[in-house]
């Protein structure tokens, strides 16, 4: 693959909900193996692009490239099984099931074969994997609970380790830190780089919370009243008169 | 897993040892508990979408009623042209020599499952696109269709029904023939969902039921899911309806092979009332609910339809996850379950992501 080529390159999308403009004409390139940011106030269409860009809805105009095939067209269980996985803003697990249930069904299903469906859900090897990663995320002791009472912040861990057993090539995290108590954010930032060297997965990740993306991203683009306002590293971006405005004026 | 797995053992060792011992000890009652057979295969059948994936359908007696009419005509057909027989409304007798009628029998009873399995493929993929309560009112709706249309189809003996081939052996011997072939086929079921329900494939039916568009946004194939269970839970249940057919003797489209009101609420309300999305609830379920329903046919006649509403009712207004589910909740361990009780345990606080290094 050419390696000046971005994994996902997002161009001139638009997307509007009615008569909401949601996306206006949005151009985001996000490079092989780094941490990429999104930032801008609510409502400024951070979700609405992640969206688009996973498939849960069609896009109005523009083009959208997954490691150069066009996605734009293709639905959401197709990009996730290209290696292209989402977390949501309102964390979503299966809450009646145990933590290593969730993380077992969780196991990619790219090159699933018809009989690998009937493979006992208690494989060893898969169920040391998902031990080995809720131990990553700090949820080892919690392993056999039901994941639905789990408190709102061990969900959200659940959530990402989840998207850590798939194997994805990348992982879009929709606002990580909302909702975990400030105390525990630096270990889940720790947590996150270690995903991107480690494991080698190359993020895309909303934050509302600026100390966090400052600190994780290399490149971040800020939105604005669904618009593009700025692209750059976290101390350009810091110091960019028009994305102190929009926060600013947000509030 | 172990203890659990030895419970079910002897659960099974109990309904097998009873399964043998009732017939011979209250042979009087033999047809009364091969319906019983039936209910638990049709509550079984019918958790394997509503309970464990979420889907609730009120229209499985298609599958049923479709496996019946697909018996006779494969039964008749062998030995006799099926229009005309039909059209005789009985009065044409056909003499089947037991061998005919056995094989007519075995044939029947497996084409019946597999096409109630082709027609759920073939549905299947439009139908389990709706979700929610307008899957269950769609399904509702697809069975009194398909009871129309084979009401209105004369090669079947449209709405005047069929005549069963008339069994060839010792007079009273058949009773005993229908209650050995469903109580096998409810109990092969039980054995398939409970070993469906242990792979990565049940894990998905749950995934599915517990928040559909995760799964998809994993990379999960849920309609090949969906449909596929589906498929399954049609195969049994179309036999049981072929069973069922030869065992009425005679079939038509509302009462017998495509009964909404009765069976087809039936099998929902004995899932309900056992613990739907447990593996033995729908058993329990079923048992309960058809020796209430013939207690109260038996001694409180004419209150027997109040007395099931009452069940009905009382288990979804106060009693909604039913015996087992209310089980599992209250002894959880029994169940296999974990419940938190550890000291580091924080009921409303944050996880600390530190703690497990
Ligand atoms: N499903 C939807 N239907 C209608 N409007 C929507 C929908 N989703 C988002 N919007 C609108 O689009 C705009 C961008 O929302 P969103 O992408 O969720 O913002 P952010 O994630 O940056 O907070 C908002 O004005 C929001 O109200
Ligand atoms: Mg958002």
């Amino acid at each position: 693959m050419n390696s000046s080529q971005p994994q996902i390159e997002v161009k001139s999308v638009s997307k509007s909900y009615g008569g909401v403009v949601a996306n206006k004409d949005i151009s985001i390139r996000v490079p092989h193996g780094r941490i990429t940011g999104l930032i801008g106030p609510n409502g400024s269409g951070k979700t609405t692009l992640f969206n688009s860009i996973v498939g849960y809805h069609p896009i109005d105009s523009g083009s959208i490239t997954f490691e150069g095939q066009e996605i734009s067209t293709l639905r959401v269980p197709d990009i996730a099984r290209l290696g292209m996985l989402r977390t949501f803003q309102q964390t979503r697990i299966y809450k009646k099931m145990n933590c290593v249930q969730n993380m077992i069904i969780s196991v990619s299903h790219r090159d699933e074969g018809f009989s690998g469906i009937f493979k006992q859900a208690k494989d060893r090897e898969t169920e040391q994997q998902a031990e080995e990663l809720l131990n990553f995320v700090g949820l080892y002791q919690k392993r056999n609970l039901i994941s639905g009472d789990l408190s709102f912040g061990q969900q959200k861990l659940l959530e990402f380790a989840m998207a850590l057993m798939n194997k994805p090539k990348v992982l879009l995290l929709d606002e990580p830190t909302a909702g975990i108590n400030p105390t525990l954010i630096n270990g889940l930032i720790d947590r996150l780089k270690r995903a991107n060297e480690e494991f080698g997965i190359t993020l895309f990740v909303i934050e509302h919370n600026m100390r966090v993306i400052m600190n994780l991203a290399e490149e971040i683009s800020c939105l604005s009243h669904g618009e593009l306002l700025a692209t750059g590293s976290p101390d350009e971006l810091q110091n960019d008169q028009r994305v102190i405005d929009a926060y600013l004026g947000a509030h | 897993m172990t203890s659990a797995r030895k419970l079910d053992l002897k659960v099974y060792a109990g309904l097998i040892l009873f399964g043998i011992i009732t017939p011979i000890l209250f042979p009087n009652y033999t047809s009364q508990v091969a319906v019983m057979w039936l209910m638990v295969l049709m509550a079984v059948t019918w958790d394997m979408t509503g309970g464990q994936m979420g889907y609730n359908s009120l229209g499985n007696v298609i599958f049923f009623g479709l496996g019946m009419y697909a018996s006779a005509v494969v039964q008749i057909s062998m030995f006799a042209d099926v229009a005309k027989y039909t059209a005789s409304f009985g009065a044409m007798y056909v003499e089947f020599t037991e061998v005919q009628y056995f094989t007519g029998l075995s044939l029947g009873i497996v084409v019946g499952g597999i096409v109630a399995t082709l027609f759920a493929l073939l549905i299947g993929p439009f139908m389990l696109g709706l979700r929610g309560p307008y899957f269950a009112i769609g399904t509702l709706g697809l069975a009194v269709a398909v009871a129309e249309l084979i009401a209105g189809w004369g090669y079947v003996g449209a709405g005047s029904g069929i005549s069963m081939p008339v069994y060839p052996g010792v007079a009273g011997e058949s009773t005993f023939v229908w209650y050995i072939l469903l109580g096998v086929t409810a109990l092969l079921a039980h054995l398939f969902v409970r070993w469906l329900y242990s792979t990565q494939f049940g894990l998905a039916m749950n995934a599915i039921r517990d928040d559909e568009d995760k799964a998809e946004a994993m990379g999960i194939r849920t309609t090949r899911y969906k449909v596929l269970t589906w498929a399954a839970s049609a195969f049994f249940l179309g036999m049981g309806g072929a069973i069922f057919g030869n065992m009425s003797g005679f079939i038509e489209p509302l009462e017998v092979a495509f009964p909404t009101a009765t069976f087809g609420i039936f099998m929902v309300a004995m899932a309900l009332l056992g613990g739907k999305g447990t593996l033995w609830g729908p058993v329990l379920g079923a048992i309960l609910f058809h020796i209430v329903k013939e207690a109260t046919w038996t001694y409180l006649l004419g209150w027997q339809w109040v007395a099931l509403g009452a069940i009905i009712i009382i288990n979804i207004v106060y009693f909604q996850q039913g015996i087992l589910g209310w089980a599992q909740d209250k002894w959880p361990a029994a169940f296999g379950l974990t419940v938190d009780r550890g000291p580091e345990d924080q009921p409303t606080g944050d996880t600390r992501p530190e703690a497990a290094e």
